[in-house]
């Protein structure tokens, strides 16, 4: 299916009305060694922006935030155990939530793979 | 705001891949392509080249110099001999922290490094003493770690002389440069005060030593908190006392007892009645870093202060973070809760260093 992103550069691997979230190979490398991640539970729900965890890298804490409205169906716990994987593979095994899209339409508000691209350019 | 100044190192550390940022006005590497954990143990375990020339570097010259300094630092300068250096800070008329600095004596003259963001208003301070002040316009290398010595040594083999907190001219190259043996990592280590005409040649000179690379901003954050060392404006300022902060080791006998800089009021009561707060090192338990401006609680949910520098230690492998505590609460080994995003973070107080220093004496 379709990989949209965000401004906050992460990424969402869309199938039907589920998807994958994690952040941006641009955004691992930015934020340097990944020390510490945060993650909610599973069954939590969130509206478009609410901040929904933490990544913090050697130089700095910063928040991951619902791309838009969500509820989380697994989150990738592996992470607060070994952190630095956000750096190995942020864009693969290091996937932050698996989630359930409360509204489809919302996609719409969010960058293919070519406006990601222009943005970090 | 002007334009950031760029040291005369900065052509290198573009050309070593240096990620610049613009801190305290200087445009100086956060950190190279390694990273800042990579560039932190290198500096462990072998040895790390730091720029510090955003640093100011000041000489004094003229009578009784020694005698005139301690009327604005609370240490003694007139049992220091030529070639030891010593740490020292200037205090306020309410006994806070101006600025902290090394002061080194030489044959004729005193040399004294103050924090880049610092140095106007400390020449100023300075200029405020009958003395010749000079601000010295030449460039800072720092090269820390247990190879320090041997990547120094391989083009001036004299240092091998010196020890931690000592000090002397040397010829380096065919250029004569003050090297003292001291630095902000708890390593051992030497700063390098080079002609700005021949630094990028001299330091490419010690970075051809297969023991020695850069390292960036990020790393000597992480490094000087793990030795437990303060930084100016976050865990010491204008409102902090050297009491306060566990400084009084840098205030020599005779000082403490006679008095005599400003702010002793308030810095000799509390010598002696104890002051009602104090820097400590804090070990969170989790995994969770705990930066600036995090409040720390007792058991019992009371706010008793706040972390004033934190972050992850790499040499430490875990979260580590400084700040004030309420003196009740300041023994090594008490349990605090520290309120991240919210939430209670358990942690515990200990007694700093968090990596054992690893000096020369």
């Amino acid at each position: 299916m379709a990989i949209y992103y965000t401004e906050e550069h992460e990424w969402i691997d869309v199938e039907g009305d589920t998807a994958t979230l994690g952040i941006t190979k641009h955004a691992a490398e930015a934020l340097g060694e990944v020390v510490f991640v945060e993650l909610q539970e599973a069954g939590e729900t969130y509206d478009k922006d609410d901040e929904i965890g933490v990544v913090e890298s050697v130089k700095a804490a910063s928040e991951l935030y619902a791309p838009l409205a969500m509820e989380i169906i697994e989150a990738n716990t592996a992470l607060e155990e070994t952190p630095r994987a956000v750096n190995e593979d942020p864009e693969g095994n290091a996937w932050f939530y698996k989630i359930k899209i409360s509204d489809p339409a919302e996609l719409e508000s969010l960058l293919d793979i070519n406006a990601y691209k222009a943005l970090i350019a | 705001m002007t334009e950031p100044r760029k040291t005369p190192l900065y052509d290198l550390h573009v050309e070593m891949g240096g990620k610049m940022v613009d801190f305290a006005g200087w445009m100086m590497p956060v950190n190279y392509g390694d990273g800042v954990a990579a560039e932190h143990k290198q500096c462990r375990e072998k040895a790390a080249l730091f720029d510090v020339s955003h640093m100011g570097q000041v000489s004094l010259h003229g009578e009784n110099i020694a005698q005139k300094l301690e009327t604005l630092c609370p240490s003694s300068f007139t049992t220091l001999p030529a070639g030891k250096a010593r740490y020292t800070f200037f205090t306020n008329p309410e006994g806070g922290i101006m600025d902290d600095l090394i002061v080194s004596a030489a044959e004729d003259h005193f040399f004294l490094v103050v924090n880049a963001s610092m140095r106007l208003q400390d020449v100023a301070h300075l200029r405020s003493l009958e003395l010749e002040v000079r601000e010295i316009d030449r460039s800072l290398i720092a090269i820390q770690g247990p190879s320090a010595e041997a990547v120094v040594a391989a083009h001036a083999p004299m240092v091998t002389s010196l020890k931690f907190m000592e000090t002397a001219s040397f010829d380096l190259m065919g250029h004569e440069c003050r090297i003292s043996r001291l630095g902000y990592t708890g390593e051992d280590g030497f700063e390098i005060s080079l002609p700005n005409a021949q630094a990028i040649e001299i330091t490419r000179a010690f970075l051809a030593h297969p023991e020695l690379a850069p390292a960036g901003l990020g790393a000597r954050d992480s490094l000087r908190l793990e030795a437990g060392l303060c930084l100016y404006g976050n865990d010491i300022d204008n409102s902090t006392s050297p009491v306060e902060a566990n400084l009084t080791w840098a205030m020599q006998k005779k000082r403490r007892e006679q008095g005599g800089f400003p702010g002793a009021g308030r810095i000799l009561r509390e010598l002696a009645n104890g002051p009602g707060r104090r820097l400590v090192g804090i070990k969170p338990e989790g995994r969770a870093p705990a930066r600036r401006g995090v409040e720390v609680a007792d058991m019992a949910g009371n706010i008793i202060g706040s972390i004033t520098s934190g972050g992850f230690g790499p040499s430490f492998e875990g979260p580590v973070s400084m700040g004030y505590v309420a003196t009740a609460c300041a023994a090594p080994g008490t349990g605090v809760n520290l309120l991240i995003r919210g939430k209670n973070h358990p942690a515990t107080i200990i007694k700093l260093p968090f990596v054992a220093q690893n000096y020369k004496r």
